[in-house]
């Protein structure tokens, strides 16, 4: 038993030692500027990742990604269409701020890694279920981001489903971040009244000193000579957030497309017999879909099911009167492209299967069943809005294979999967 | 609320913070915390391939914490190992932070588009887009070597005005 007390009272060599942790800028004040950027920008994250989940409709026939979402699901709401650029900008900022706030994560874990090697590690009932509620905010941290960046960049190194872990994932975080910010927010605003940013842009490397300590654990008690100013650590993370913001952002903004090369999208090519009509991002191209071409020719029928049952040509389609709508195609991978498309109104066709009122409508493509999102349930809002096209052209040219050949659909501000190319179907749900 | 703190009370400790160790306040928030935490678990072990979930939920932790942290920092000793008071000296700005800085923007980069520039998932990008990701290679490698330049004239521009300076 004296023994076992001897053990305890001397930490074992390496990390756990407090001597080991050398860095001279480590320190409360450091951490809670770090935490304070992601006090807000974690928030964001959360709320944007909500909205993108109802944006799928979940609660229609075939369009949830995640079925076992339990109480999870208890805030959604039928997904609006209005401004129709809702989507575009809700998930690109989920997706580029994800991105930005990358690096400040990382420093903010570097900030605090002492913690984790704290001697003795265990102390009360109290500490232990703190340090164990951090798993769920570092491992929900990590874990998000990770899956996030990979799924964007179509890369997935592991076998379970994207969209259940990451809302999964997010919960587990968000219950890790609520719990750490209601335990650490005082702490937080306190070590921040340390140092003012004109002090901190002030203060050059020669004068730049380790902060005081106070028994939170982060100050090094032999810290080495300094080699970088706190101005310069905040400008090394900062300037880390720029470059990807600048160098990843022009998938959904525009004007900075010029700079998006480490995007990945933001590149596209023409593709089809009217090249500069369809030069924009595809999402899965024809030839990936297994669709053979001759199904998508002279052969090719839409049919509309609902009182009534109507087969129509594209000829046809183009006789009747068309719309012309200027509306954006929005990815969940977070990049968007808007588009001059013209076609027939949902409304229009469903007059012409009988249908006088809004109703919920299922579109079918031309792909095999079991294709992820080879068809998806559109809300009657989504259907009755007048916007809503099923398009045949696009920039005043026929739509390529690529972007849906013979037609696809066009629905405001939904997200792009729901935008199902080589419809084939119409189901009108009444 | 008041985090978990040995031996903090000018008021005499209750028997709860004797035995738990924090006030109620705190013993309540990591109820319901871990109560709503394992809610989740049920939800989790309920989707597909749970085991790859978990698995890469605790991976990353130590991925990160025991592996790509250490690392960095191993780097980071070695760059600066030697230069330390050097820095500060009269010997006028050194080279340590202009490798530093376009290493780490470098770095951080490489990380959040690994899978572009080492084509690790050129099938399904292609698939997807109709485009290859042989291109990200050399933006990557074309933006660090620019970081590295602009950091180096960066630098010789300072050494020049602390020189004119100390004359």
């Amino acid at each position: 038993m004296d023994r076992l007390r001897d053990a305890t009272a001397e930490p074992p060599p390496g990390p756990f030692r407090a001597g080991w942790w050398k860095s001279p800028v480590r320190g409360p004040w450091l951490t809670s500027y770090f935490g304070s950027i992601l006090l807000v920008g974690i928030p964001v994250m959360f709320l944007t990742g909500l909205v993108s989940y109802a944006s799928y409709n979940p609660r229609l026939a075939g369009n949830d990604t995640t079925p076992g979402k339990g109480i999870l699901g208890f805030y959604l709401f039928s997904w609006v269409t209005n401004p129709s650029w809702i989507y575009r900008v809700s998930q690109g900022t989920h997706v580029i701020l994800g991105l930005t706030l990358v690096p400040i994560v990382l420093a903010k874990l570097w900030s605090v890694i002492p913690k984790l090697f704290e001697w003795p590690g265990v102390r009360s009932v109290a500490h232990s279920l703190e340090r164990l509620s951090l798993m769920l905010i570092v491992g929900g941290a990590i874990f998000e981001f990770a899956t996030g960046i990979a799924d964007v960049e179509y890369y997935y190194p592991w076998k379970f489903d994207f969209y259940q872990a990451h809302l999964y994932g997010a919960w587990v975080f968000i219950v890790g971040f609520v719990v750490h910010v209601c335990l650490k927010l005082p702490t937080m605003w306190r070590s921040l009244q340390r140092y003012s940013l004109r002090e901190i842009f002030s203060t050059p490397l020669a004068r730049t000193r380790p902060e005081p300590g106070d028994g939170h654990g982060l100050v090094a008690s032999h810290p080495l000579p300094p080699t970088i100013s706190r101005r310069g650590v905040l400008g090394l993370v900062g300037g880390s957030a720029a470059a990807v913001f600048l160098l990843t952002a022009g998938g959904t903004v525009r004007v900075l497309r010029p700079l998006a090369l480490l995007s990945p999208r933001a590149r596209s090519r023409g593709t089809g017999p009217h090249p500069e009509a369809n030069d924009f991002e595809v999402n899965r191209v024809f030839a990936a879909t297994g669709i053979p071409v001759f199904a998508t020719g002279d052969s090719w029928r839409l049919v509309l099911s609902g009182p009534r049952t109507v087969s129509l040509s594209r000829p046809e389609l183009m006789a009747m009167p068309l719309a012309t709508e200027v509306l954006p195609i929005a990815c969940v991978e977070g990049w968007s492209t808007v588009q001059t498309w013209t076609g027939v109104r949902l409304l229009d066709l469903a007059r012409l299967a009988g249908v006088d009122h809004a109703v919920d409508v299922e579109v079918e493509s031309l792909e095999k069943p079991g294709q992820p999102f080879r068809s998806a349930t559109l809300a009657s809002n989504q259907a009755g809005d007048p916007q809503t096209l099923l398009a045949l052209c696009v920039n005043g040219e026929d739509i390529s294979l690529d972007h849906g050949y013979p037609a696809r659909m066009i629905v405001p501000a939904a997200p792009g999967v729901h935008c199902t190319k080589w419809v084939s179907e119409l189901r009108f749900l009444t | 609320m008041r985090p978990a703190t040995p031996g903090t009370g000018q008021r005499p400790r209750s028997w709860f913070r004797r035995l738990y160790g924090a006030g109620p306040a705190h013993a309540v928030l990591m109820t319901a915390g871990f109560a709503f935490a394992g809610y989740l678990l049920t939800r989790i072990l309920g989707a597909s391939h749970p085991g790859w979930l978990l698995l890469w939920f605790v991976g990353a932790i130590v991925l990160h914490d025991l592996i790509f942290l250490p690392l960095y920092s191993a780097l980071d000793r070695v760059l600066t190992s030697g230069r330390r008071g050097e820095v500060s000296a009269p010997q006028g700005p050194t080279w340590v932070n202009h490798v530093r800085v376009p290493a780490v923007i470098s770095g951080v980069l490489l990380l959040v588009t690994f899978p572009l520039v080492l084509r690790l998932s050129d099938h399904a990008y292609a698939t997807a887009s109709g485009l290859h990701e042989s291109v990200y290679l050399m933006r990557w490698l074309l933006v660090t070597a620019g970081l590295f330049a602009v950091s180096a004239v960066l630098y010789v521009v300072r050494r020049a005005r602390w020189r004119r300076r100390a004359q």
